[in-house]
């Protein structure tokens, strides 16, 4: 039992996972930018949300209500305002303004707020399990987490196929000037798709803080998470994305339950093999 | 018979400026005190770090920032191979290089599978994978790391000045042979052919250059250069861990920023934009985190409105090359005009 | 006389350091059918991509609905009513038929011009309207280009070499339904390589030859001589 208990642990945190990789695969396929500041945004908005609970007195779910639309805002003014500068043919520009931006954020975090380590109070829920089966237990926190992450995921799907936003990111995709000749200003729909990756980042962000301990430098591990969810789970798909996600998650519990120094190798050596043997991944819809 | 001259009226100045500062950096030992000495040691690391990044993303086009996995990866073979199998430091360096480039096979087979930015977060995952493993390692000290022993490093010389020299004339060794090499290789028919992939990649592909195999190639090499500094490094630490080791901070952040300050994609650049980087630290040292900062908006400044670096404006502007590293095609015949005397 | 609804004043058009078009002047009225004519490299495409917005001109004017244009990038054009069909349909090959056509749409402007109106004009379109663009034969990409781009309910519809890559059964269906296209008053600048259908269509010829109008005037009183001298530079 105590091994099903483990995995069920890993799926759960499988979700978090797959939320770090929404954002980072939505924008991939939009604009096939890959943001190496995506981890350390994640870690923003969790520091966002600590000072809103902090200043304001409120619980971090009402705090999740104003950090998503504050992260999205951050998002379209980013995009607008520096990445759509650096789109274009050449790799290096988008790649190393991202990483410029990484140390930036991770050095401005650590200037305002330390490197102590944080974290988000939610009250009684955190440690609130309860009984699924005979010997088999599971903690409310990371099934709600793991829900919402289904949410998230399933809502980004309808607003890629159902919606007129969506039509424009697929669109703008496939032809940038054609897109314009439809009448679309490519600078806003880059801008929208940065936008609606930071609200999904402000979520995971939140969720992320009230698991576990956070600080400034915890970012690039994130954004690691996320980037080989969404490999092992393939290019261009967001439900292999959580397919990925739970992967990588079971992974890693499976390696901790062996041994506690274990737990990140495991996973990293999971998506090497994964690389190695099924490089699109499992559920692939696009080529790099 | 047609011969291809490489050097320009400026590479001749700049070759000869290059060895009057190789020869006065030389002596160093005899007019430097310590101090001078291991800030001039860690100027030709980072020479080199950078060179061998520049080689890499440059001109092959593979922007890595995982290369801390061969820094770390040299640091532990040198250790390694010092405390358990007795090898002489030196000698330890020396064999540093190969083992690294055996290791960077199977990795290269591995990451190669992706593309772009992709492949940068895949060298990353890499050389995370180096540093939990290190970890691991308990004779080596595990996850706290270990201090070179006493025994070892008396084997290097006798006395702290000799080893300081020593070490300072490796590292001074090691920057030139490497830059010698990068532009040997530049020079080369396999030079020629990564120009041309830098320039334009499809375009070099259907001239019937295997990119493939270069990138391959490139890869490993780099990964030997990086390797050896990074025994060097922590020969001179006298003691690693798998934090500092494989810290992507110092050896690759500093690293790509002196890379995209100095200009990527010519030699020069990274010379430059050590020199930058180390004049910029003078000033902002006592800053802390606010000059990585200051780092990071500086580079992203410098890529958005001067893509080609310091080096590139000037020589832009100016049409200079330090280093003869320019083909021109010197034909036998003179053509002469049939209706004159000549 | 009423103001001509396009009007361009000896526009110069470069790519990079290289001279495409050389002092073009051409007016456009309200509900006329024109013909641009010229052989390869002449620079029909590069006119039509000036008054869309892609392309910048660098010397003269270009009056649309009375105003200037500026320097209005290709979104902004739509907004005022410029729609281009582009040469080889380009539909956006990730969305389904009738995701093309709505995308036309999505500029919002008021007008005629329907999902279903669009559907009623190519029925062939309806058929097929769930499938991925990339799984239509060339003369059904290319009415869908057209529905697409009349979706953004233009004054003005540029079309560049409708006829290329197609039959000429194909060609012929879908210059039969250009009546129905301008019956409300659309105007319509048709560029082709190929003359006799567009000459057939148009009130009004104009031959590029080097990015220079070597042929201007009615259709009905230009012989065919005069015209094959102007399109080849004879």
């Amino acid at each position: 039992m105590q091994w099903v208990n483990v995995i069920l642990q890993g799926v759960l945190i499988g979700g978090l996972y797959a939320m770090f990789a929404a954002g980072l695969s939505l924008i991939f396929g939009v604009m096939r930018l890959v943001n190496i500041a995506h981890g350390d945004l994640i870690v923003l908005a969790a520091y966002v949300a600590l000072m809103l609970t902090q200043t304001l007195g409120i619980d971090p779910l009402s705090a999740l209500l104003l950090v998503t639309p504050i992260m999205a805002a951050v998002g379209y003014a980013l995009q607008r305002g520096l990445l759509n500068r650096t789109l274009g043919d050449d790799l290096l520009p988008p790649l190393l303004v991202t990483f410029g931006l990484s140390i930036i954020i991770q050095n401005g975090l650590l200037e305002l707020f330390t490197a102590d380590s944080r974290k988000l109070q939610a009250g009684a829920i955190e440690i609130q399990t309860f009984q699924v089966a005979e010997g088999v237990w599971v903690g409310l926190l990371p099934l709600i987490q793991f829900a919402v992450a289904v949410v998230v995921i399933a809502a980004l799907q309808v607003v890629f196929y159902r919606t007129a936003l969506g039509r424009a990111f697929r669109a703008t995709s496939d032809d940038q000037s054609v897109a314009q000749l439809m009448g679309l200003d490519t600078r806003h729909v880059f801008a929208m798709a940065m936008a609606l990756s930071l609200a999904v980042i402000a979520i995971a962000g939140v969720f992320l803080a009230v698991r576990a301990n956070f600080d400034p430098a915890i970012g690039p591990a994130r954004l690691i998470f996320g980037f080989e969810a969404v490999i092992i789970g393939g290019l261009g798909s967001m439900w292999g994305t959580l397919a990925g996600g739970v992967i990588l998650g079971v992974s890693q519990a499976i390696g901790a339950q062996i041994d506690p120094g274990w737990q990140l190798l495991a996973g990293h050596i999971v998506f090497l093999a994964i690389l190695a043997v099924r490089p699109e991944g499992f559920f692939p819809k696009v080529s790099g | 018979m047609n011969r291809v001259v490489h050097a320009t009226k400026s590479s001749r100045v700049g070759v000869a400026l290059i060895a009057v500062a190789l020869v006065v950096l030389a002596s160093a030992p005899y007019w430097g005190d310590r101090q001078m000495l291991r800030l001039l040691a860690e100027v030709f690391t980072f020479v080199t770090l950078a060179s061998l990044w520049n080689l890499l993303a440059g001109y092959a086009g593979l922007v890595s920032v995982g290369q801390q996995a061969f820094v770390g990866l040299g640091g532990y073979l040198l250790f390694a191979l010092a405390i358990l199998f007795e090898v002489h430091p030196i000698a330890a360096i020396l064999i540093a290089g190969p083992i690294a480039a055996v290791v960077a096979i199977p990795v290269a087979v591995l990451i190669f599978r992706l593309r772009g930015a992709y492949f940068a977060i895949g060298t990353w995952v890499v050389a995370e994978v180096f540093r939990l493993l290190a970890s691991q390692v308990s004779v080596l000290g595990g996850g706290s790391g270990i201090s070179l022993p006493a025994a070892v490093v008396i084997a290097m010389a006798p006395t702290r000045q000799l080893r300081e020299f020593e070490t300072y004339w490796l590292a001074l060794t090691l920057t030139v042979l490497v830059l010698a090499a990068i532009v040997a290789l530049l020079r080369s028919r396999h030079g020629l052919a990564l120009t041309a992939l830098r320039d334009n990649e499809v375009a070099a592909q259907s001239c019937g250059i295997d990119v493939a195999r270069i990138k391959f190639f490139v890869y490993v090499l780099t990964a030997f250069g990086t390797a050896t500094v990074g025994a060097l490094i922590f020969l001179q630490k006298l003691r690693i861990s798998p934090d500092t080791a494989f810290s992507v901070n110092d050896w690759t952040a500093f690293v790509i920023f002196i890379t995209v300050i100095g200009g990527i994609g010519r030699v020069e650049g990274p010379i430059i934009g050590t020199i930058v980087f180390f004049l910029l630290r003078q000033v902002l040292a006592d800053l802390g985190s606010l000059y990585m900062l200051t780092m990071g908006a500086v580079a992203i400044v410098v890529m958005l409105w001067a893509p080609k670096g310091l080096w590139g404006l000037i020589a832009e502007r100016f049409g200079w090359q330090a280093l003869p590293l320019q083909r021109r095609l010197i034909t036998a015949l003179k053509l002469k005009d049939p209706g004159r005397k000549s | 006389m009423p103001e001509p609804l396009l009007d361009l004043r000896a526009i110069d058009a470069y790519y990079g350091d290289f001279q495409a078009l050389f002092g073009v002047s051409l007016s456009v009225n309200a509900g006329e059918v024109v013909a641009v004519i010229g052989a390869n490299g002449a620079g029909k495409s590069t006119l039509l991509k000036c008054i869309a917005g892609l392309l910048p001109t660098r010397h003269g004017d270009i009056m649309f609905g009375g105003a200037p244009v500026g320097t209005a990038p290709a979104f902004e054009m739509v907004a005022r009513g410029v729609a281009l069909v582009p040469e080889g349909r380009r539909l956006f090959p990730s969305l389904t038929v009738e995701e093309n056509l709505m995308i036309g749409g999505q500029a919002g402007r008021p007008g005629p011009w329907t999902l279903d109106r669009v559907y009623d004009l190519f029925p062939v379109l309806a058929e097929r309207r769930h499938l991925r663009a990339p799984s239509l034969s060339g003369g059904q990409q290319q009415m869908a280009a057209i529905g697409r781009a009349l979706m953004s309910n233009p004054h003005l519809l540029l079309c560049d070499e409708i006829s290329l890559g197609l039959a000429p059964i194909v060609v012929r269906d879908i210059y039969a339904q250009l009546p129905a296209i301008v019956a409300d008053g659309l105007s319509l600048i048709i560029v082709e390589q190929d003359i006799a259908q567009a000459l057939k269509a148009s009130s009004q010829v104009n031959c590029l030859q080097e990015g220079r109008i070597a042929l201007q005037g009615a259709a009905r009183e230009l012989t065919r001589e005069r015209i094959s001298a102007a399109y080849f530079g004879v």
